[in-house]
């Protein structure tokens, strides 16, 4: 197989990309959490992810598991709310998997991405149909692994996470929450985005674009 | 949005320096965005720390003081704190005789205040307890969802389990108190329209003039159901109703609190009480004490909550005992 490498400098491109996205969807993201939810999940994300590239930005994790346990304690510590814990608990337990790694390969990558998943689900109890980031993060992570188990490279595989990440959020439209404060709303949070589920797209968007050959 | 900010990304940090400069019993560590009391916790007092997202004034910070709260946690508006400085006052309060942690059940706050008890057992192996306030009979109560919210009875609890801690009473005592508070309370809120978060810059829904939302949270949040406006007898036995219609007020002397919600006058908040009262003396349930004001708001939302509490002698005799803080005060 032969699936390349995610490098040190991809994986925080990664997140450079992610703050850029976050930062420049900020309204669109809290307009979503407006109709659903209390209207801060585009001020939080950015607060988080500005803090986080504020944190590595001046350099010195040597390794990935360095890096990912900086960037979700950041978060955990910088953004509230219940994007701030299950994000942070996203980088966290990637961090914890890759372990002290220079390059992660497909396989190392999504086994870490995938314990990622895990410690969402441990921390937010969401299922799959909540209305939560799970909708678009578990189809991502489901892609991302046929893809690489097609013979695909990382940056085909990212490319199909997105584009099911998207799918996933999409799907979220017509759901009636159960989990996250959109919940409180019952039957009126359907035909609505989830806001979460949004800014977990937007995650996958800023994998692919990473990446991308060349 | 006409607001009385500097900038709406300063509003936490420039109301906290307000709180100091009004204050200067309380100690207010701007760092970690905690308000303390000015004098350490008591030797053997178990520790009572509470703490949300703000715009929620006077809840929390407005609590802390003798017979309530040892420290209050400031998030974002309307964002739970981080767990490392739930940890912070964690440490910081903690008399050795541990600490309660009162948390609101939002999705939020629960999962950051349980990442800060697991760090702060781990790190500094203080004890703690934590009760989740779930009074909201707006939200249909379920495993499969989030749950109800956590309003009103958190303001009555911090009150009432405040003066428990005062008296000495132990860790496992204060928390056994703290839930049956929580189990004998139940709230209902309305809207009239919603508040402007800071940083959103308008306001979080649009609201004809002639509808109101039934079934409100503390966030600004659309309710349940919109419905036509209506006169304040009628929105009072829309609260009235699913309150009891949830739990049997009937059996004893009640705590009655109606609270409002930032953005509506007292004038209309007494008007109101005198509906609630009117109905709940034709039900049968006897208010023995009542609280009417801004307890638990929405930063500028107009509309209120009802919130009634089962209390029994030791309820009332904690209700009446002293309080000096800046949101409640009586006793002294």
């Amino acid at each position: 197989m032969t699936a390349g490498t995610a490098s040190l400098d991809q994986l925080t491109d990664w997140l450079s990309r992610f703050r850029d996205l976050v930062t420049e969807q900020q309204s669109y993201l809290t307009e979503l959490d407006s109709a659903i939810g209390d209207a801060d999940h585009g001020s939080n994300m950015t607060r988080g992810m500005n803090a986080v590239m504020e944190k590595i930005g001046a350099g010195g994790a040597g390794a990935v598991d360095e890096l990912f346990k900086s960037v979700g304690m950041t978060l955990v510590t910088s953004v509230g709310g219940a994007s701030g814990p299950l994000y942070g608990t996203f980088f966290l337990r990637i961090g914890m998997t890759a372990g002290a790694a220079t390059a992660l390969d497909g396989t190392a990558l999504s086994a870490a991405m995938r314990a990622g998943l895990e410690g969402v689900v441990a921390r937010g109890k969401a299922e799959a149909g909540d209305k939560t980031m799970f909708d678009a993060m578990a189809p991502a992570l489901d892609a991302f692994d046929a893809s690489l188990a097609a013979g695909d490279d990382l940056a085909a595989a990212s490319s199909a996470a997105f584009t099911a990440a998207v799918a996933g959020r999409d799907a979220t439209e017509p759901l009636t929450a159960r989990k996250g404060r959109a919940s409180y709303l019952g039957e009126r949070s359907a035909g609505h985005l989830d806001p979460g589920a949004t800014s977990t797209a937007l995650l996958f968007e800023a994998l692919a674009g990473a990446l991308a050959k060349g | 949005m006409k607001k009385l900010i500097n900038a709406p990304e300063a509003v936490l940090a420039d109301a906290l320096n307000g709180v100091a400069a009004a204050h200067p019993e309380l100690k207010v560590d701007h760092v970690n965005r905690i308000i303390y009391r000015g004098t350490p916790t008591r030797k053997g007092k178990v520790a009572l720390i509470s703490g949300g997202g703000s715009g929620h004034e006077p809840l929390h910070g407005g609590f802390v003081g003798l017979g309530m709260l040892d420290a209050a946690c400031a998030g974002e508006v309307f964002t739970s704190p981080t767990p490392d400085q739930m940890q912070e006052a964690t440490k910081v309060a903690d008399s050795g005789a541990g600490v309660l942690h009162i948390v609101k059940n939002y999705t939020g706050d629960v999962m950051n205040f349980e990442m800060a008890a697991e760090m702060a057992e781990a790190e500094t192996g203080v004890k703690v307890a934590s009760v989740v306030t779930n009074d909201d009979v707006a939200v249909e109560d379920s495993t499969w969802t989030a749950g109800r919210r956590g309003v009103g009875v958190t303001v009555l609890l911090e009150k009432i389990v405040g003066a428990a801690a005062e008296e000495g009473r132990d860790l496992a005592a204060v928390t056994d108190l703290a839930t049956r508070v929580n189990a004998a309370g139940r709230s209902m809120g309305m809207a009239l329209t919603s508040c402007t978060v800071p940083s959103a810059g308008k306001p979080t829904f649009e609201i004809p003039d002639d509808m109101m939302e039934i079934g409100v949270g503390i966030h600004g949040e659309p309710g349940r159901h919109r419905v036509p406006l209506a006169g304040a007898a009628s929105i009072a036995q829309q609260l009235v109703e699913p309150i009891l219609a949830d739990l049997d007020f009937t059996k004893g002397p009640v705590i009655a609190m109606l609270n409002g919600m930032g953005g509506t006058p007292l004038i209309e908040l007494y008007l109101m009480y005198g509906e609630v009262a009117k109905l709940l003396e034709k039900a049968g349930v006897k208010i023995a004490r009542n609280l009417v004001g801004n307890y638990i708001t929405s930063l500028d939302m107009a509309g209120c909550s009802v919130t009634l509490l089962k209390a029994d002698d030791e309820f009332l005799k904690l209700w009446d005992a002293p309080v000096n803080t800046a949101g409640l005060r009586w006793g002294i």
